[in-house]
């Protein structure tokens, strides 16, 4: 039950703790159709696509919009374009469900009460994300919602969106590398070694940290914190006690692996080109 | 994006579109379309999937916006018509929300790099049939699990597409066309480029932790069932390549055995030419073409050992970055576990 000595959007918790997680692919195809919406529409909106984790997470993993038209007082959605797009998208992987629905722009309005409503027929119980191409505040908001229906009794008052946490961790975005999807222009993609390189040298930038921040707790520059000590004592411990002479093996044996294969491609290499050499350049007599 | 000088009427622009083609030397492509094919085809791994992609054709810049994927085709007739009523429909759809409604290609996933099948070659061709310049983009999700983004952007090299409309592929006219293995794909250097709005997203949400997952991927020390897949293929390609040397082998075996013959032959009609000049009758003709030891011999293609050369010379590729990576994280390892 609500209780009436405070705003509105309060948020006081739901039954079921639900939350949600959303994946850069969806961002990017928000933005993409903001980019490109009819000049009169103020806002697109369109479908999540996506699944319901075992633990109650839902995982919102595509998304596509769905053409509206909006005045001050009404909204009229392509459902019949809705339905096409969901069943092409079902084609492809039909373990994607309607999970809920996107709107751009800050916070939610009196029109998105009622394409909430079309789309709570659809599923049970979808979520509504807003996400603020505007930056109003100056910030990118992405938020997420789930109608709560307020009710004095029997009777039924009003749906509350109340919001639910989001997980934005982007980690496909990591795996690609930040670098290419931050930038409006990126000249090529980066080679296997300079990742590697870049790689190499985040780590080694983290054990100076580390090295920095024990040495300062050691000399009493900085007050200890236990569970940092906690965890580098877990990071330690957790390497594997081989005596040098086997770790001394055992990189050997890797290296003269990797050697040995080196050696194998590169006499294939030579074997190409000779097998060429014969086979173009025998003349018919 | 116009980028003719504002002076010149659309007229005119429109008009000197006639000249030739600049080549194709950039393919740019979105953010959208590289999270969009990863998601695709990391999905569906092990099963090799495909998707058509859209963008414009710009000079000499290929720009990619958007792909959309297309569903696992069963091996059934009716499946054909679903199939190309799939792709109106998702092109038909894309169109009402202003999505670049032109094909430029396909893109498709690939396990460990072996791409280079003739089926390949015939789409292209295909494709080239209604598309002036057509590119396909190749994704191995495999590799990502090594911390590696493997995105190429193929296109046939225009020799090799003449052959093979004529299919010529007889070592006469490679020679003349001075045409080798390397010749068949070109690999075409990929841009990326995001909108602003993009950008500034995503800007905002990069986690602030030095590390990321990329970084984990990178420093995985276990990369050996990887090269062990890796020349497992690179073996079996090596046994293919073997037949198609054997194949040519037996050819010029029996073309020589072939031309052994023709000038016992001649030189048996040339004998009794004489005779019969030296006896006043007409001397017979010096060719028979009726005689079997005359028929040519075809030539087997080189198409397939050109592939398969490919394939092999890709796999040596893999392997020698692969190692070289290994080198360097066995030498960190060794110089941290030092420390």
């Amino acid at each position: 039950m609500a209780s009436t000595d405070q705003t509105v959007l309060q948020f006081f918790p739901l039954s079921t703790s639900l939350s949600a997680k959303v994946h850069p692919l969806v961002i990017f195809n928000i933005c993409d159709c903001f980019v490109r919406r009819p000049d009169q529409a103020e806002r697109v909106i369109g479908t999540l696509l996506g699944s319901v984790l075992p633990d109650g997470t839902v995982d919102i993993r595509n998304s596509y919009v769905v053409p509206h038209n909006e005045s001050s007082d009404q909204v009229a959605l392509d459902i019949d374009y809705h339905h096409n797009m969901l069943s092409s998208h079902q084609k492809v992987n039909p373990k994607e469900v309607i999970v809920g629905w996107f709107s751009t722009g800050f916070g939610v309005t009196g029109g998105s009460a009622l394409i909430h409503e079309f789309y709570s027929r659809e599923i049970a119980n979808p979520v509504h994300l807003t996400v603020d191409t505007g930056f109003t505040n100056g910030e990118a908001s992405i938020k997420a919602f789930v109608s709560v229906n307020l009710s004095l009794g029997d009777q039924q008052l009003a749906a509350q969106f109340q919001e639910i946490p989001l997980d934005l961790r982007m980690v496909e975005a990591e795996r690609i590398g930040f670098d290419i999807l931050k930038t409006t222009a990126a000249d090529k993609l980066p080679t296997d070694m300079e990742g590697m390189e870049a790689t190499m040298e985040r780590l080694l930038a983290l054990i100076d940290d580390t090295y920095k921040y024990v040495d300062d707790v050691v000399e009493g520059r900085v007050a200890p914190d236990n569970t940092i000590g906690r965890f580098i004592s877990d990071t330690v411990s957790s390497i594997p006690k081989i005596s040098p002479s086997a770790f001394d093996k055992l990189v050997n044996d890797s290296l003269q692996d990797q050697l040995l294969l080196l050696y194998l491609s590169s006499i294939t290499r030579t074997q190409l080109s000779l097998a060429e050499k014969l086979n173009t350049a025998a003349q018919i007599l | 994006m116009a980028t003719a000088a504002p002076s010149r009427s659309f007229l005119q622009v429109a008009a000197t579109e006639e000249a030739v083609a600049p080549p194709l030397r950039v393919v740019q492509i979105e953010g959208l379309v590289i999270l969009k094919i990863i998601k695709h085809c990391t999905e569906c791994s092990p099963a090799l999937v495909t998707g058509q992609l859209l963008g414009l054709d710009v000079g000499s810049v290929l720009e990619v916006t958007n792909c959309f994927p297309f569903p696992i085709r069963e091996e059934d007739e009716e499946i054909e018509a679903e199939g190309a009523n799939y792709q109106l429909e998702m092109m038909r759809c894309l169109r009402e929300v202003n999505v670049d409604n032109n094909t430029v290609g396909w893109y498709q996933s690939t396990i460990l790099g072996n791409y280079q099948i003739v089926e390949l070659i015939e789409t292209f061709m295909n494709y080239q049939e209604n598309i002036k310049r057509c590119v396909c983009i190749i994704y191995d999700p495999s590799k990502a699990n090594l911390g590696a983004l493997a995105l190429k952007a193929l296109k046939l090299s225009d020799s090799f597409m003449e052959l093979y409309r004529n299919n010529e592929f007889n070592g006469e006219k490679l020679r003349e066309k001075n045409l080798s293995w390397v010749d068949i794909f070109e690999e075409i250097p990929i841009k990326v480029s995001n909108s602003a709005l993009v950008s500034a997203f995503m800007t905002e949400l990069e986690a602030d932790s030095p590390v990321n997952q990329s970084d984990y991927d990178r420093l995985k020390l276990s990369t050996n069932p990887f090269m062990e897949r890796n020349m497992e293929f690179l073996s079996e390609c090596m046994d293919d390549l073997s037949m198609e040397q054997q194949k040519f082998q037996f050819y010029y075996r029996n073309l020589s055995r072939q031309q052994a013959q023709q000038q016992a032959w001649l030189q048996k009609r040339r004998a009794e030419n004489m005779a019969r000049k030296a006896a006043g009758e007409e001397p017979l003709p010096e060719e028979d073409p009726s005689n079997p030891i005359f028929k040519p011999l075809p030539e087997p293609s080189r198409l397939d050992s050109y592939l398969i050369t490919n394939s092999v010379s890709n796999y040596c590729n893999q392997i020698n970055s692969l190692a070289g990576q290994s080198f360097s994280r066995l030498y960190l390892m060794k110089a941290l576990h030092e420390n």
